[in-house]
């Protein structure tokens, strides 16, 4: 079997004996899943800093009461654009970015199995992302209605709102020609002996998350069309004057919304249950049960949604089913993390960046989840909804969550990307500083929301002043930590101490036995898998 | 095995999928559509969003509850859109369950010109709505009220004997608003 | 990384450390956690909050005491070997089912506290409370009494100024909400415009202001507890959202009483109205008003 089996008739015997085009066409053109990786990594990356840029305006508003920087309206279109991008722009196209890197290299792939959506999957983004970013330039401003687009507010929007519906509507399309993608890879392209319970946790998590998308990311896309006719063209499907209801679109965009939230976190599960094993040098705990509670998640994540509208008064019937099912998450959650600790249990670790951001990631991510089951118990749901305990809720969730796991992973397999060895050292403080301004950051705000201080306003009563100083001081210093992430990149890309095949003593898999970087066409012939390769 | 006999049969495997996958995301496209009405069969069923019932004056019971008494409020709203003044005849009345009673609302067009407005029931709480059926009510159809015209509009309902016991006070709200132009 | 290195970290969050227990000295416990609050809904909710956290923070001390102690004696710099095993079914199924029990001990009394709050029976007071961007409204059903509650005029000022010159910054109202002490109080929410939240944490409760329905809420403040209570809009209104805020004046009965007494008379002055007439509707806002911003 040759690499061109998942070529374009065209390109497939240039591609395969000369490799890359010369010049910037290169990245226009390009099928190949590498690049492609880089790609929606590097768009990723900008985007994490649009989005931090964002935040650093709304914590130097929130610095101290009154209002000096940002006018309501301006601080409203900030919060609703900070969450867009970095949900959109920075989490979603990372893991993507991840995938196409990682999928072909640890299945054994030659390529992605559709390239060419693959480029177009990829190349819409930018699209997305302009139209969304124009709206601060037009009449009216950015939308500012938060991320959760609620009507009827979202409906006084201007023409803001066609602009952000289309982007929403490309990023669906993007998203969702990914996941397909993903899925036909993992499925169809496996080399030979790679059966479905050999494959790495991290292909597991990802083939969950792609089916997620598949199902969440169209309702989104009908949800926001029928915000889009209700305003422009007198549908009345949430407008109570015309016999609609408001809340009918919070129960559609929430059926959405909550299997977002595993689209963003599931992948990182997977990177983190590569990476400490690797670190711990012995295999990984229970891997069959991370398989099933990453599907039981999958599934409980579309039958939980209303525990975002407890306070909208639904009967007591309906109040109790969304607590009992939220709960229950908690079970395979914990069977993860249990399973993380035991797999640390009576190794050998060591401490380098991706295996620290990994074990932050599993104590950081766990508070998350503490704070997640409480706010799951709906009669302290109502105390709790709507205020910054639910902001620091879901930025532990998503940031020493979500984002420490990319960070790990991209530590981990940086070696591999590039060829070269990262600075470790700058590695360390990129880490120490990230891990202790994260939590200087976040954990005041759990006091601010007990306290009484709603989310998403421009100013607040002073005796809410302390503790947001403190946490913008947090934020300004982690935003700034960020940027010796960008340079470790840079540098690691620029050159450095060779890294060889295996990078890390511990590394097991597919990924590993390739050189550093890999060819241009990973799998020219497909390798043979093991029971003992794949699972130790 | 020969390179290109299995390569062009992955590729179709490939494309095959790939179409099911995009048939699966456009089934869901049609299944976020498809909860419109879904909720709509949900609320009639549970109450869920407060909405009233309808009943047919013909298919009411004839017997009602003298022993049980619940009090029903009336509550009355205007949207800041609609210039009228909108108020209930009275603010509560005792009622028996599966007894049919009439009361009517007032409203008042306070502008120099015709409007046309119309009014959205709910009732609070909302596991109650199933329970409270209206066999004449001026919601079901849009109100026109010429200029400075003051007009009763009339409510004839009946709580059905079905109602939960621990529910003791319904409150009955409309709120007006202007109807869309065109109709 | 080097002994410097570290020394810095340390100081550094000392001085971290330091500031947040400045904050906590100045500000008050109250300011670190949800609050008892004045009714029998905010205590259940209070005891509930307390419960989970301690499970929390219980589960969270044995699992993180477990990490750490594996960090510290399974590193490879004390020269361990690693060991193979890979999974143990007991552990895993244990690992399932003490969770499960877990939770079944907070379902329980969570759901018994969510009854608790449902609680349909006639209440002595209703008032229909109306979310408007971006004001409250009041309007005591059986008493006939209507209040605009707006955000107090010398918070507003000081927004843009110096926020030390008003009380209780962004806090205060023109007219509060005036409740009695003892009596339950069934509040009718809805809202004229978008979708707002009525909350008190004092009250221990928040419910969405949905325009065209009507969401109901109870609140019976303890009898001694008659005092002042601050909250604020809580979903997301638009520009002012952060700037309508909601105060509620809690009187014993005579108080009360003898306050509903004056509104009506006052209101019986200056424009006669009992219900079935639609004098007492016309108090509209005007679009002068809804522009002050
Ligand atoms: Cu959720
Ligand atoms: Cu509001």
């Amino acid at each position: 079997m040759s690499s061109h089996t998942a070529h374009d008739e065209h390109h497939a015997h240039d591609d395969h004996h000369h490799g890359p085009e010369p010049g910037l066409m290169r990245w226009v053109y390009t099928t190949n899943h590498k690049d492609i990786g880089t790609l929606y990594m590097l768009f990723a990356l900008l985007m994490f800093f649009v989005g931090g840029a964002l935040a650093m305006g709304i914590r130097a508003e929130l610095f101290q009461p009154g209002i000096q920087i940002l006018e309501p309206e301006l601080f409203n279109q900030f919060t609703t654009m900070h969450a867009l991008i970095m949900v959109f722009g920075a989490v979603m196209p990372a893991w993507v970015g991840f995938a196409n890197w990682q999928i072909p290299i640890m299945i054994g792939a030659p390529d992605m199995a559709l390239p060419r959506m693959n480029n177009w999957s990829f190349w819409i983004l930018p699209f997305a992302f302009t139209m969304l970013g124009m709206t601060f330039f037009i009449p009216g401003g950015a939308p500012a209605a938060g991320w959760t687009m609620y009507p009827p507010l979202v409906l006084q929007g201007g023409w803001n709102l066609a602009f952000m519906v289309f982007a929403v509507h490309l990023m669906g399309m993007s998203s969702i020609m990914g996941a397909i993608n993903v899925i036909v890879t993992i499925l169809n392209m496996r080399a030979p002996g790679m059966t479905l319970l050999r494959m790495p946790l991290f292909i597991w998590t990802w083939l969950i998350t792609a089916f997620l998308l598949i199902a969440a990311m169209p309702v989104l896309a009908g949800a926001v069309t029928m915000l889009l006719t209700d305003r422009f063209f007198g549908t009345s499907f949430f407008n109570a004057a015309g016999g609609g209801d408001p809340v009918m679109f919070q129960h559609v965009f929430w059926f959405f919304g909550h299997p977002e939230v595993y689209i963003m976190i599931l992948p990182a599960f997977g990177v983190v249950s590569q990476i400490i094993p690797t670190f711990a040098r012995k295999p990984l705990f229970g891997y069959e049960s991370m398989v099933y509670a990453t599907a039981s998640i999958a599934f409980l994540s579309f039958i939980v949604w209303a525990h975002h509208m407890f306070t909208v008064g639904m009967p007591l019937t309906g109040e109790l089913f969304f607590m009992f099912t939220t709960m229950l998450i908690a079970v395979p959650t914990g069977v993860k993390v249990f399973n993380w600790v035991a797999t640390m249990w009576r190794g050998a670790m060591t401490f380098e960046t991706p295996m620290l951001f990994a074990l932050a990631f599993v104590i950081l991510f766990t508070i998350g989840g503490f704070s997640g089951l409480m706010l799951a118990i709906a009669p302290v749901d109502f105390q709790y909804h709507d205020t910054y305990f639910v902001v620091a809720h879901f930025h532990y969730v998503l940031v020493p969550g979500a984002v420490f796991a990319l960070f790990a992973g991209a530590y981990y397999w940086l070696p591999k990307w590039t060829g070269h060895m990262y600075d470790e050292k700058l590695g360390q403080w990129h880490f120490w500083l990230s891990t202790i301004s994260v939590n200087v950051l976040f954990f005041p705000q759990h006091f601010l929301g007990l306290a009484g201080m709603p989310r998403r306003i421009p100013d607040y009563a002073v005796q809410f002043a302390d503790w947001n100083r403190i946490s913008s001081l947090g934020g300004f210093a982690f935003g700034l930590s960020q940027l010796i992430f960008v340079y470790v990149v840079y540098k690691a890309i620029k050159g450095g101490e060779k890294a060889t095949d295996r990078v890390w003593e511990g590394a097991h898999g597919l990924e590993w036995t390739l050189s550093s970087p890999p060819p241009y066409h990973s799998f020219n012939t497909p390798p043979k898998v093991t029971e003992a390769e794949a699972h130790s | 095995m020969s390179g290109d006999a299995s390569n062009t049969g992955r590729r179709t495997d490939n494309r095959r999928s790939a179409l099911r996958l995009a048939a699966v995301a456009l089934a869901m496209f049609g299944f976020g559509w498809a909860l419109i009405p879904l909720y709509d069969v949900i609320c009639e069923i549970t109450g869920l969003d407060g909405r009233t019932g309808v009943a047919q004056a013909a298919s009411l019971p004839t017997q009602f509850d003298a022993d049980r008494t619940v009090t029903v409020q009336f509550v009355a709203n205007v949207n800041s859109a609609l210039s009228w003044d909108f108020a209930p005849a009275v603010i509560s009345m005792q009622v028996h369950p599966g007894k049919l009673y009439d009361t009517h609302y007032l409203a008042r067009n306070r502008t120099a010109a015709a409007i046309v407005g119309r009014a959205v029931p709910n009732v609070a709480p909302n596991v109650a709505a199933r329970y409270f059926n209206k066999t004449e009510c001026f919601c079901f159809s849009e109100q026109s009220l010429a200029a400075g015209e003051q007009r009763e509009m009339p409510v004839r309902f009946v709580v059905s004997r079905d109602l939960p016991p621990e529910v003791k006070v319904l409150t009955l709200s409309y709120t007006f608003y202007r109807a869309p132009e065109n109709g | 990384m080097g002994a410097t290195t570290k020394r810095r970290l340390a100081s550094a969050a000392l001085a971290i450390g330091a500031l947040a227990a400045s904050a906590t000295a100045r500000a008050g416990y109250d300011q670190l956690n949800l609050p008892v609050g004045v009714t029998p809904i905010s205590q259940t909710a209070y005891d509930l909050h307390m419960l989970i956290t301690w499970i929390c923070v219980i589960i969270g001390v044995a699992v993180f005491g477990v990490m750490f102690l594996s960090i510290y004696l399974h590193r490879k710099s004390r020269g361990v070997t690693p060991a193979k095993f890979h999974h143990s079914t007991a552990a895993e199924i244990i690992w399932t089912i003490i969770p499960c029990v877990i939770l079944v001990g907070m379902a329980y009394p969570a759901t018994k506290g969510l009854i608790a709050m449902e609680d349909t029976s006639e209440a002595e007071v209703t008032i229909k409370v109306t979310g408007y961007q971006w004001k409250w409204k009041y309007e005591y059903v059986e008493d006939g009494i209507t209040l605009w509650s707006n955000l107090d005029p010398t918070s507003r000022a000081a927004i843009h100024g110096d926020v030390s010159a008003a009380e209780n910054y962004l806090l205060s109202v023109d007219q509060p909400l005036v409740l009695p002490v003892g009596k339950k109080v069934r509040l009718l929410i809805t809202s004229d415009d978008v979708i707002h939240a009525w909350w008190v944490p004092q009250l221990g409760m928040k419910k969405d202001a949905i325009p065209g329905f009507v969401n109901e809420m109870w609140i019976r403040i303890d009898d001694d507890k008659a005092g002042i209570y601050r909250g604020q809009c809580a979903e997301l209104c638009g520009k002012d959202h952060g700037f309508m805020p909601i105060v509620v004046d809690a009187r014993a009965a005579d108080g009360y009483a003898a306050w509903v007494t004056e509104r009506q008379a006052a209101k019986t002055a200056a424009a006669p109205a009992t219900a079935g007439t639609l004098a007492q509707a016309t108090a509209q806002p005007t679009p002068a008003a809804r522009a002050a911003f």
